[in-house]
């Protein structure tokens, strides 16, 4: 049985591909940092590659008091087996109290291998994580087993329609997996020095050890749509991949960029980093467009947290409606060109 | 070669959610389907019988009718179905599904074991690699294309703006995306086949090296401190313009009024 008491400080699995640390690893460190507060505790970054001891300061800078380093040449890509030994031997070692990972594709394969072997509960894509007690109310009778400091995980499930909270009370470390693009990164701080820790567990293939045969990335100068500011987002109803282009022309006019649904990255119309949704991206722009996207609530779970929601369908009965700050009900391929026509010319006169 | 496929029994999500009068999630007005996802990792190891004249064994843990998405299953190809279920194992969460899963497997031989990457009513998609750590073997998740050589497994596995192939060894167990391909149909005769296959049923005491204290609800680290159905923020203004230029004049004037232009 743990001593749980032995648990201690907030740790962040800074996550880097090919040596440039991911955006969600700030944003867990900048999480990190509210919920050391009431703690009392540490800001622990976790970093693991090979070659990686000069990304330490960049973590610094964005809220980590200290830096435990796995450097290996095994860690070179994200491999299963050894970053899960990796980071297990280091919960193990280090014995945090709380353990955060970004649910991206590696955080998710990751978090759930180390939770089965270091035997705790994981948290699955949460979107709100706080400091509070468990149970939220004491149980009369038996109020001393209410426990308080525990960390209280927000999740949605069932496809966005359901929401729970969850805490892990009994186990060390509570882990959770967290949504990129929910949790706010901090205001760098310059020249921020941590204390960095060297720490290798030794790294001996075995069975579960798998080989890469080849790495294949995607070619793309896109920009990602988590950080835009406005987001022409279009749906089916757009009609065809070459009809994108009057969304194009309205992005370029009011300076966003394009997104799309589900349904036009399974139609093969654009790539998948520009979907939003439950199996996309999570997305809150200070405005978005939802234009012939029909608003199934798995594409909602991806985007209602955006400032103002402006959607365009022809379908009165569109669920999309049922999210917009403002609907119009009217043929996109009237609406879009004269709205782009009309945002020129507004800028044109302000302008002038 | 021998392969099994954890299933799981889902409600439907497709073409609408149902809801109670009181806002609450209406599960029972909702059908219950195969997961997708698992439904893929099934249609995957049935190419590797129809190829290499696979074993396919689905398995899954729930209530008693679950026994439906084995049969559905069998329909498609399936050569045997087991269900996993007991009182005792209720309440599970990821941690004690894995170890009750494991528990299960243990008693089978296996080359390779698929399952969906996650469920469409928890999407977690944390069960499939917990139980390849119970087990001690490797893990390949997110599989979008899954090819067997010999005793070898190759993989393609997606990442956000890359893929890799890996290469296992079997035995392994690989987590597979709906995009993986698209599952046959049950056929006729395997319809008719299947509702009278024997179905085998495990409980408590058919799991294999397992400790009760890592099963069911009791046994199972997270617990919920409140659950309830996403409060959203609701519908606001909607206008039915009668030209185009009065849309556009509408969208103008609230983009203007919020300063975004």
């Amino acid at each position: 049985m743990q001593n749980i008491e032995e648990y201690k400080g907030v740790f962040v699995f800074a996550q880097q591909v090919d040596n440039e640390v991911s955006g969600i690893a700030y944003e867990l460190l900048g999480k990190a940092r509210d919920l050391a507060e009431p703690l009392n505790a540490q800001v622990t970054a976790v970093l693991i590659g090979s070659g990686v001891k000069g990304l330490c300061d960049k973590l610094a800078e964005y809220g980590a008091d200290r830096v435990i380093v796995v450097d290996d040449p095994e860690l070179k890509e994200y491999r299963t087996e050894p970053y899960a030994h990796a980071l297990s031997s280091v919960i193990n070692e280090y014995k945090p109290e709380i353990m955060l990972v970004g649910a991206t594709a590696i955080g998710r394969d990751l978090g759930p291998t180390v939770s089965a072997r270091v035997a705790t509960g994981l948290t699955a894509d949460c979107t709100v994580l706080n400091i509070g007690d468990f149970p939220l109310q004491p149980i009369p009778g038996k109020e001393d087993e209410q426990k308080h400091n525990q960390l209280l995980m927000t999740r949605p499930a069932f496809g966005g329609n359901t929401i729970a909270t969850i805490a892990c009370p009994n186990n060390r470390p509570q882990m959770a997996t967290v949504r990129p693009g929910v949790m706010q990164k901090i205001e760098p701080k310059k020249g921020a020095k941590a204390e960095i820790i060297e720490y290798n567990p030794g790294f001996t293939p075995n069975n579960r050890y798998v080989e890469i045969k080849e790495v294949v990335k995607a070619v793309s100068d896109v920009k990602d749509i988590m950080d835009a500011k406005i987001l022409v987002s279009g749906g089916r109803g757009v009609g065809s991949p070459e009809n994108f282009k009057i969304l194009e022309e309205l992005a370029a006019a009011i300076g966003g960029q394009v997104s799309c649904s589900r349904a036009v990255v399974d139609s093969g119309w654009k790539p998948k980093e520009m979907q939003v949704g439950q199996t996309g991206k999570t997305v809150r722009p200070n405005v978005y467009f939802a234009i012939g996207i029909s608003g199934a609530i798995q594409h909602v779970a991806g985007m209602e947290e955006s400032d103002i929601i402006i959607a365009i369908n022809k379908d009165e009965d569109a669920p999309i409606f049922d999210v917009a700050d403002y609907g119009v009900v009217g043929d996109l391929n009237k609406i879009v060109p004269e709205l782009t026509k009309q945002i020129l010319a507004a800028k044109e006169a302000k302008g002038a | 070669m021998k392969v099994i496929v954890c299933i799981k029994q889902v409600p439907d999500t497709k073409g609408g959610v149902k809801f109670n009068p009181d806002g609450t999630l209406d599960r029972g007005a909702m059908l219950a389907i195969m997961n997708p996802d698992d439904k893929a990792g099934l249609e995957a190891a049935l190419r590797l019988k129809d190829q290499y004249g696979a074993e396919v064994t689905v398995l899954t843990m729930g209530l008693p009718k679950a026994a439906d998405v084995l049969r559905e299953a069998l329909a498609m190809g399936a050569d045997k179905g087991i269900l996993v279920t007991d009182r005792v194992l209720g309440g599970a969460d990821t941690w004690a599904t894995s170890t009750t899963i494991a528990g299960a497997i243990r008693n089978l031989e296996y080359d390779l074991i698929i399952t969906g990457r996650q469920a469409i009513d928890g999407d977690t998609a944390q069960v499939g690699p917990q139980i390849a750590e119970h087990l001690g073997i490797p893990v390949i998740s997110y599989a979008q294309e899954i090819k067997v050589d010999g005793d070898k497994v190759i993989v393609k596995r997606q990442y956000d703006d890359r893929y890799h192939m890996l290469e296992a060894k079997m035995p392994c167990l690989i987590t597979a995306l709906s995009e993986l391909n698209d599952p046959r149909y049950m056929t006729p005769g395997g319809i008719f086949d299947a509702v009278n296959a024997d179905i085998t049923t495990w409980g408590r005491a058919d799991l294999k090296d397992v400790d009760d204290a890592n099963l069911g609800l009791a046994g199972s680290p997270t617990k919920i401190a409140k659950a309830s159905d996403k409060v959203r923020k609701g519908a606001g203004e909607k206008v039915v313009p009668d030209t185009p230029e009065d849309a556009v004049k509408y969208i103008i004037g609230k983009l203007d009024e919020k300063h975004v232009i």
